[in-house]
């Protein structure tokens, strides 16, 4: 039996729920109706008080899992798409982010945030928000890019005392299976070597992994041997990682499905370059989405992101310099 | 010495040589008003020396934002809760009234405001954003309006962990209502039917915006009927009336489980900071019976005698309260850890 992306997500709150009473999951069309992805799909009929419909109401929604937390709850918000995650901005960075450091008591909230492009979904379902949210100090920001990840990682944020923002990949939902769920993995903070080489790193995270990992076999039939990291949590992220695998191949890619100006890739090669400037043979690349809003047709969606093809191409130029 | 206290001398004048109202059936004992009032003065006293201290310069640290005009109905809210049986009190910027009243240590906003390391926000964060978050008393951020869902998620939490008679209430002026953060919560609370009472204080100026540039509709209660809860309307400037309002709205909310929404109007007495002369305050308003200082409506409920008896004593704690903040260190640079994250492990640049 298989277990797919999206299952991990809905076990990983079920089992929360189930071993901790102060869990509770808040968002919209997230009762009966399971959520827009099914996400939380017949949690209500094992917890009928501690999975709530929400208003359309982001901002409230975070405020009220703060108030809760501060309590001592341990709330999980579900953003129906990380985009509307804007309407909670304000709460987000300014209350939750802040306010352990402002009174020293810990505001253990995680916001799940259905994240990235997906066929069809446009401007405004298809946003990765990962690099705002990791701007801020108070704030941990993860990205699982597997089904292992997504179970235990979800686990691990419900289970940390500070705000975690998950980003959960809808492309990822369906298609991306698992033979079981993991009793023991990485935690978060810890970054993994995905694949082995020795003539480029990519570093890379969440849907993006699997078009690097794609890219990656494309360039071993050109007979090089790239090493694929991913990040898992962007908010820490694990510098020493990178700079390991950078200082065995001597080429660095970063790949981001988010908006190119600043962001996750631009911190990676910031990173690399005043850390590790002497371990770079060529100097590094960046590979994002292009700088428009995320177009709705396939057509252009398709070229607005990387691609195993774009980053095959990329990495061709790197491996050769 | 500053204008309050000149102006609450020239009413025990008056005080004294008028006989004291006649006494009407009030659901409010004369402790709970005498115990209030108390409160009043001490928040007054306070806020004026802090003020003066602001004006010489030196002393206080980062602005300074007054409660004046508002004791009356910030102190009534506070002194019809109980933080004993754990009540939340999520005070705003002019609630210094309130806060005492309802059981904030005087210590804390002299500390927070003379910059004391020993305050409850140890430096990180000042003033009228001080906050025991643990003892039902959340800390505000500058962004108005995003404390009521707070409140909300409090009460949230003690029903789910089966408190449900714990009442949350949050203070607002009329400028903030015109957020959706108010929007969102007043009606997240309404539909999850918990205990909050929203206070609201109009009291006609948002910094310089009058109300005519804040809201269109008759009065600002109107709103609690399209939110599906209960609303009330009382005078601000009158202790007796705010007592006999949020006692009767705190009991409906602690009965009934749902939010209650209370609207005094008063006039903001103070610029929006000391630092404002709030010129643009038209002076007519100061006449008409909004612009009322409470301190002086409650003044006349009271022996004059006693009053200044009460006085005397505010003085005093305030002025122990200062002489200790003022010989307790700031917070030092150097022993600062600087982690904004609970899990340290997670701060970047300490290894795992």
């Amino acid at each position: 039996m298989s277990t797919t992306y999206l299952a991990a997500i809905r076990e990983a709150q079920a089992v929360a729920l189930r071993e901790d009473p102060n869990v509770f999951i808040y968002g919209q069309d997230i009762g009966k109706f399971g959520g827009a992805f099914k996400a939380t799909k017949g949690l209500i009929d094992e917890f009928p008080n501690r999975v709530m419909d929400a208003p359309i109401s982001e901002d409230a929604m975070v405020g009220l899992a703060i108030g809760a937390a501060i309590e001592g709850m341990r709330p999980i918000v579900e953003m129906q798409f990380a985009d509307f995650s804007s309407i909670g901005f304000n709460q987000i960075i300014n209350q939750a982010a802040t306010h352990y450091w402002r009174t020293g008591v810990p505001c253990p909230i995680t916001l799940r945030l259905p994240s990235g492009g997906t066929a069809g979904s446009g401007p405004f379902h298809s946003q990765s928000m990962e690099a705002l949210y990791a701007h801020y100090p108070g704030l941990v920001v993860v990205t699982p890019a597997t089904v292992e990840d997504a179970y235990s990682m979800l686990l691990e944020s419900i289970q940390l005392d500070d705000p975690v923002i998950f980003c959960e990949h809808k492309l990822l939902y369906y298609h991306l299976k698992a033979d079981r769920l993991p009793t023991v993995n990485l935690p978060v903070g810890k970054a993994r070597i995905a694949r082995s080489g020795r003539h480029a790193t990519v570093v890379t995270y969440s849907a993006m992994l699997h078009e690097s990992l794609k890219a990656a076999a494309m360039l071993a039939e050109d007979g090089f041997h790239v090493e694929v990291v991913d990040l898992r949590s962007v908010k820490p992220i694990d510098t020493d990682t990178i700079l390991g695998s950078v200082a065995r191949t001597g080429r660095l890619l970063a790949v981001g499905e988010a908006f190119p100006w600043g962001g996750v890739t631009a911190e990676v090669l910031s990173r690399v370059v005043s850390e590790g400037f002497d371990l770079l043979d060529c100097p590094p690349i960046r590979l994002n989405a292009k700088d428009t809003p995320i177009p709705y047709h396939p057509n252009l969606w398709k070229a607005h992101r990387p691609t195993a093809d774009s980053i095959y191409a990329a990495l061709s130029e790197l491996v050769r310099k | 010495m500053a204008q309050g206290l000149r102006l609450l001398s020239h009413m025990l004048e008056d005080s004294r040589c008028q006989t004291p109202p006649m006494s009407t059936p009030s659901t409010v004992s004369s402790e709970k008003l005498r115990s209030t009032f108390r409160w009043m003065l001490l928040a007054r006293t306070l806020e004026d020396r802090i003020a003066s201290l602001y004006r010489a310069g030196g002393s206080i640290v980062g602005g300074v934002y007054l409660g004046r005009g508002q004791e009356a109905f910030s102190g009534a809210l506070g002194a019809c809760l109980s933080k004993k049986d754990g009540d939340i009190f999520g005070g705003l910027i002019r609630d210094m009234s309130g806060r005492l009243a309802f059981g904030e240590p005087l210590l804390d906003p002299v500390r927070a405001y003379l910059g004391s390391a020993a305050g409850p926000m140890r430096g990180r964060d000042g003033n009228i954003h001080r906050g025991r978050p643990q003892e039902g008393l959340p800390a505000m951020i500058s962004h108005l309006g995003a404390l009521v869902s707070v409140v909300t998620g409090m009460l949230l939490a003690r029903r789910l962990q089966g408190k449900a008679t714990c009442v949350g209430a949050t203070s607002i002026g009329d400028g903030a209502t015109s957020t959706g953060s108010f929007h969102e919560a007043v009606n997240m609370a309404a539909v999850e039917g918990l205990p909050l009472v929203v206070a609201v204080a109009n009291n006609q100026y948002a910094y310089s915006t009058p109300t005519d540039r804040q809201y269109a509709c008759e009065n600002l209660v109107d709103r609690a009927r399209g939110y599906g809860i209960q609303g009330y309307v009382v005078d601000g400037t009158d202790l007796r009336a705010c007592l006999e309002t949020f006692t009767e709205a705190v009991a409906a909310a602690r009965a009934t489980g749902k939010p209650q929404m209370v609207v005094g109007k008063l006039l903001r007495l103070a610029g929006h900071g000391e630092h404002d002369d709030a010129s643009y305050v038209d002076p007519a308003l100061r006449e008409e019976p909004s612009g009322r200082d409470p301190i002086d409506v409650a003044t006349a409920y009271f022996d004059g005698m006693e009053v200044r008896k009460w006085q005397e004593e505010a003085l005093k704690q305030v002025a122990e309260a200062i002489a200790k903040a003022q010989n307790e260190a700031g917070p030092d640079a150097g022993h600062e850890p600087w982690l904004a994250l609970a899990s340290e492990h997670l701060v970047e640049g300490r290894r795992l």
